[in-house]
């Protein structure tokens, strides 16, 4: 691919999703826009790149971004978060949300939907203890189609042995040919919509928790500092911001602090979760 | 260091087996069968058993009872690890004391998650 296409395509990426990308992700670009262009009957990156300077079409623009943005899940990642969520912060947040017996938690960026799922299972482990209490779980992705696919709840073996164990499989999916579907009370559990990080965040409301797990790690710094303090302006005062664990508010965003022990949970230097040490 | 038993009639799954568990550090013993597997656990318990289903002599499931009803032989960790894929199979294993269920084909990544779910990684 020659450098001007090269270029092309990431200032699509970036100025559509924030996505940076670099020289040493050729590949990457290669091995998800081949199969884009193939689709549309074109024979090489060098054609799709005529393309879009010749129609500038929206919906091509729009499935490159995509196509750049698709990135691997699956449930219960790195299980510690998870955890923690479950052991430390649903605990608090049931105690000083006592009267009005609300919760909202947000996963931003949740492809595939692995990550609400695996949240929803948790809470519905949890019954006994959140008798009466309304929780919403708000999933967005930037893209269409694996909102799509997340929305149905259909995963195939490989996916379904990555992290989800044995037990909650045999309580929660039912086998549907080679597939297998996770139940419509956890799917119902979960709201998905199309969100665009870079676009504002407002309308989606307050959130007491927020999973906006290796998402940073692809934006340049002012893109990072201009999403998380759009996430400081929607999580609660006392509520929880998860990261990924290569991923870091501190020099960034001083609106967070780190809740003390819990490796990638934030909270509001305004208030904070009561574990928080200032 | 930590041992696993894996039991596979196949020599092949158990090469693949044997590669990925030894790189997390596992010490590998190996048996084609539930029989010679047996004598193996009474021999000496290991920590881990990678069990197949369908095997000649003794079958997996046959295998796991017997297993579960010898003396020390709560111990094991159980993960089951077949070509057998459907629930009624899953919850047979399960009822029968296995602790996790793997559904072939498995690779790294599967072995990797299943055997930490059961906190032997």
């Amino acid at each position: 691919m020659n450098s001007k296409d090269f270029q092309l395509f990431c200032d699509i990426v970036k100025s559509r999703s924030g996505l940076v990308l670099t020289e040493e992700k050729i590949y990457l670009l290669e091995s998800r826009l081949v199969p884009l262009a193939r689709r549309r009957g074109l024979e090489n990156l060098a054609a799709l790149a005529d393309e879009v300077r010749r129609y500038n079409d929206e919906r091509l623009l729009e499935e490159i971004t995509e196509a750049m943005t698709t990135n691997e899940t699956f449930f219960f990642r790195d299980t510690k978060p998870f955890d923690t969520f479950r052991d430390v912060v649903l605990p608090q947040l049931l105690s000083a949300r006592a009267a009005k017996k609300s919760l909202r938690i947000w996963t931003a960026a949740c492809s595939t939907g692995q990550e609400p799922y695996s949240l929803a299972m948790l809470l519905k482990e949890q019954a006994a203890k959140m008798a009466g209490w309304r929780v919403e779980i708000m999933a967005t992705d930037i893209s269409h189609e694996v909102l799509e696919k997340a929305k149905a709840g259909l995963y195939s073996q490989f996916e379904v042995q990555r992290g989800l164990p044995i037990q909650l499989l045999m309580k929660h999916f039912q086998q549907v040919g080679e597939m297998w579907q996770i139940d419509s009370s956890i799917r119902a559990m979960v709201k998905f919509q199309p969100k665009n990080l870079l676009e504002d965040l407002g309308n989606l409301g307050q959130f007491d928790v927020i999973f906006c797990r290796n998402v940073l790690i692809y934006f340049d710094q002012p893109t990072k500092s201009q999403v998380l303090t759009q996430v400081h302006n929607i999580l609660a005062e006392d509520g929880a911001l998860f990261l990924g664990g290569a991923e870091t508010v501190l020099g960034i965003c001083d609106s967070f602090k780190p809740v003390d022990g819990q490796r990638g949970v934030y909270t509001s230097v305004n208030g904070g979760l009561m574990a928080a040490t200032g | 260091m930590p041992s696993c038993l894996i039991v596979d009639d196949s020599k092949v799954v158990r090469m693949v087996a044997r590669r990925i568990l030894e790189d997390l550090s596992f010490g590998i013993l190996e048996a084609e069968d539930g029989k010679r597997a047996l004598t193996a656990c009474l021999e000496k318990m290991p920590d881990v058993i990678l069990l197949d289903w369908n095997m000649p002599v003794m079958n997996g499931i046959d295998f796991l009872r017997t297993l579960r009803n010898a003396e020390n032989g709560e111990q094991p960790v159980v993960i089951f690890c077949t070509t057998e894929n459907d629930m009624a199979h899953i919850r047979e294993a399960i009822s029968a004391g296995a602790n996790e269920y793997i559904m072939k084909p498995f690779d790294r990544a599967i072995i990797e998650a299943k055997f930490s779910q059961v906190g032997v990684l």
